[in-house]
């Protein structure tokens, strides 16, 4: 070892006249500190995002396939005419929003019942439950719930079981709206676990002790101090419905592609500059989001 | 606060939501069992024969070997940045603070398609061709904020005099590194690097659009499933992924007790 060797006075000497060096200087600390990462996501991530913005008033010329450099609106303005493309936008958002409630609604109990109701050995037990679906893979779930609802499946199975016809659900847009419930649930129930568990006990027993019923101190107390939970949790929901593809793809039917499908598929053409365009539409609409998100004080429930 | 019948109703619904939660995930291990190559169910004739088959499959291995190699890859350059970036939010005031933060945020705010878009038009135009480092840098980019949000977590709630203590003490850097900051730090540093590399590991949105003709395990296991191909051995493979992210979140909890998703405590 080279310290065994060195490790006399000078060597020591030169480290403590570096580490006060260090001390003497913050700034540089801090640019040594800062230098690595700002470059990296400022040059590629931050650098990709406005190039492919850029891009996506560039078009692709029609006989020779190479991307014209020219400012123009062409792509905007092709996808504001055609209704297609208004049909698959609005799709996205509505399912988006749909899934954000229907998680919102199935979470709310789940983590009352973990942060409030449950004994302590319980509670770990519930989150780890909660916790493993949330970080195992969500292409295997999808294709789980794509075996599950196929005609052959094991929710015909049962419901033949109990003497029912099938659900024929199989490549429909129900279909994706419960495999997108299903498949991003654990991110709604955290956040507001969390929020729900950092509220003082004290709070709701002076609500009842002011005479508020069961439902009253909900309505009143817990439901404000667990919003921003709710909106952290549908930040996630809303986010990662808006840009999915998989799903639509798996589970989906004939009419069920989503903005994420026309990107992905303008990409392979390649036809950048359009895909890029239409990217704009969930970029936009969650940039809003994150914008209201923020007042509701949802940043500091993450 | 709440009665006997609401605490009853709650349990009832806490017990169908994990339920729900968890009866995909046993029926899609099941079906790595089944001895039938049409994937209905029930399945039929329990067999270990396709995790034999999936084993010898040499794209199924190619794809293996990828992941784990991109997975390693991009948890180094996730320690590396996010370590750094969460010390230097953590531990200093200064100008675009609160904006290097967002800047950090943002690939897990923004849907993952246009992160794994905006890399695609950057290696387009940039004349970058696929490799194996264009799919690095695309899981490294959402990968950072897992070690950064831990590191984060764990550094504001040790206070920064114990390093003033140790200075005045008479530690130089190293010293001080070595036995204040890193037994303070390691297992932070451990529960975000495995679970950066479990997100690594099974991450297909931006892997799409970044890895040209490679297949990383779970493209192949897309790939297979969109063209109906070799069910039976793709199964198996799920099988295998499932248990191969669970280890490292299971870890990942047991020392941090955190969600890695937002501060619990």
């Amino acid at each position: 070892m080279i310290e065994a060797a060195e490790a006399g006075p000078p060597l020591r000497r030169a480290r403590l006249r570096l580490s006060a060096a260090f001390w003497r200087r913050p700034w540089l600390k801090l640019t040594l500190l800062l230098a690595l990462p700002a470059v990296a996501f400022l040059l590629v991530y931050l650098g990709s995002l406005v190039a492919l913005f850029v891009s996506a008033f560039w078009h692709v010329d029609s006989f020779t396939g190479k991307v014209v450099h020219a400012w123009s609106w062409t792509n905007f303005s092709t996808l504001w005419h055609d209704h297609t493309y208004w049909r698959i936008a609005f799709r996205t958002l509505w399912m988006a929003a749909a899934v954000t409630l229907t998680d919102a609604v199935l979470a709310f109990p789940l983590a009352f019942f973990m942060a409030r109701v449950a004994p302590r050995r319980m509670r770990a037990l519930l989150f780890v439950l909660v916790l493993l679906p949330l970080w195992s893979s969500y292409l295997v779930r999808i294709y789980s719930w794509r075996l599950i609802l196929a005609k052959d499946g094991a929710l015909n199975w049962a419901l033949n079981g109990l003497g029912l016809p099938d659900a024929g659900l199989a490549y429909t847009n129900t279909a994706m709206w419960i495999v997108f419930s299903y498949v991003w649930l654990p991110f709604m129930v955290l956040p507001v676990y969390a929020a729900l568990e950092r509220i003082p006990e004290s709070y709701l027993e002076a609500s009842q002790d002011l005479g508020a019923r069961a439902w009253r101190t909900l309505r009143t107390v817990i439901l404000p101090l667990a919003l921003p939970g709710l909106v952290a949790g549908s930040i996630f929901t809303f986010s990662l419905t808006l840009g999915d593809f998989i799903t639509p793809a798996l589970v989906g039917g004939a009419g069920s592609s989503f903005i994420g499908n026309i990107v992905e598929t303008k990409i392979g053409q390649p036809d950048i500059p359009f895909a890029a365009a239409f990217a704009t539409v969930p970029v936009l609409v969650m940039a809003a989001y994150l914008v209201i998100a923020k007042r509701l004080g949802a940043f500091e429930a993450l | 606060m709440s009665g006997r019948g609401t605490r009853v109703g709650l349990a009832v619904w806490s017990v169908l939501v994990i339920a729900f939660l968890w009866l995909p995930i046993l029926i899609i291990l099941a079906y790595a069992f089944n001895g039938s190559v049409l994937q209905t169910w029930p399945i039929q004739n329990l067999t270990f024969h396709w995790f034999h088959q999936a084993w010898h499959d040499p794209d199924v291995r190619s794809s293996l070997w990828l992941s784990v190699k991109v997975g390693l890859l991009a948890t180094a350059v996730a320690l590396v940045l996010g370590t750094a970036a969460s010390f230097a939010i953590a531990r200093f005031s200064f100008f675009g603070r609160e904006a290097v933060s967002f800047l950090l945020l943002l690939p897990i705010a923004l849907p993952g398609i246009i992160t794994g878009m905006a890399l695609n038009s950057f290696f387009y135009f940039a004349g970058i061709s696929f490799s194996i480092w264009t799919i690095v840098i695309g899981h490294a980019t959402f990968c950072v904020v897992l070690v950064y949000n831990n590191v984060l977590a764990r550094l504001r709630r040790t206070s920064p005099s114990l390093i003033e203590a140790s200075q005045d003490l008479g530690a130089d850097g190293w010293q001080t590194f070595r036995f204040v900051t890193w037994p303070v730090l390691s297992t932070a540093l451990v529960a975000g690097g495995l679970l950066a590399f479990a997100l690594s590991f099974d991450e297909v949105i931006v892997t799409t659009f970044t890895s040209g003709a490679q297949e990383t395990l779970p493209i192949l296991i897309l790939d297979h499933i969109e063209r109906g191909q070799d069910l039976p051995v793709i199964n198996a493979v799920v099988f295998v992924v499932i248990v191969l992210t669970v280890i490292p979140v299971v870890i990942s909890q047991r020392l941090t007790h955190e969600s890695g998703l937002v501060g619990t405590r």
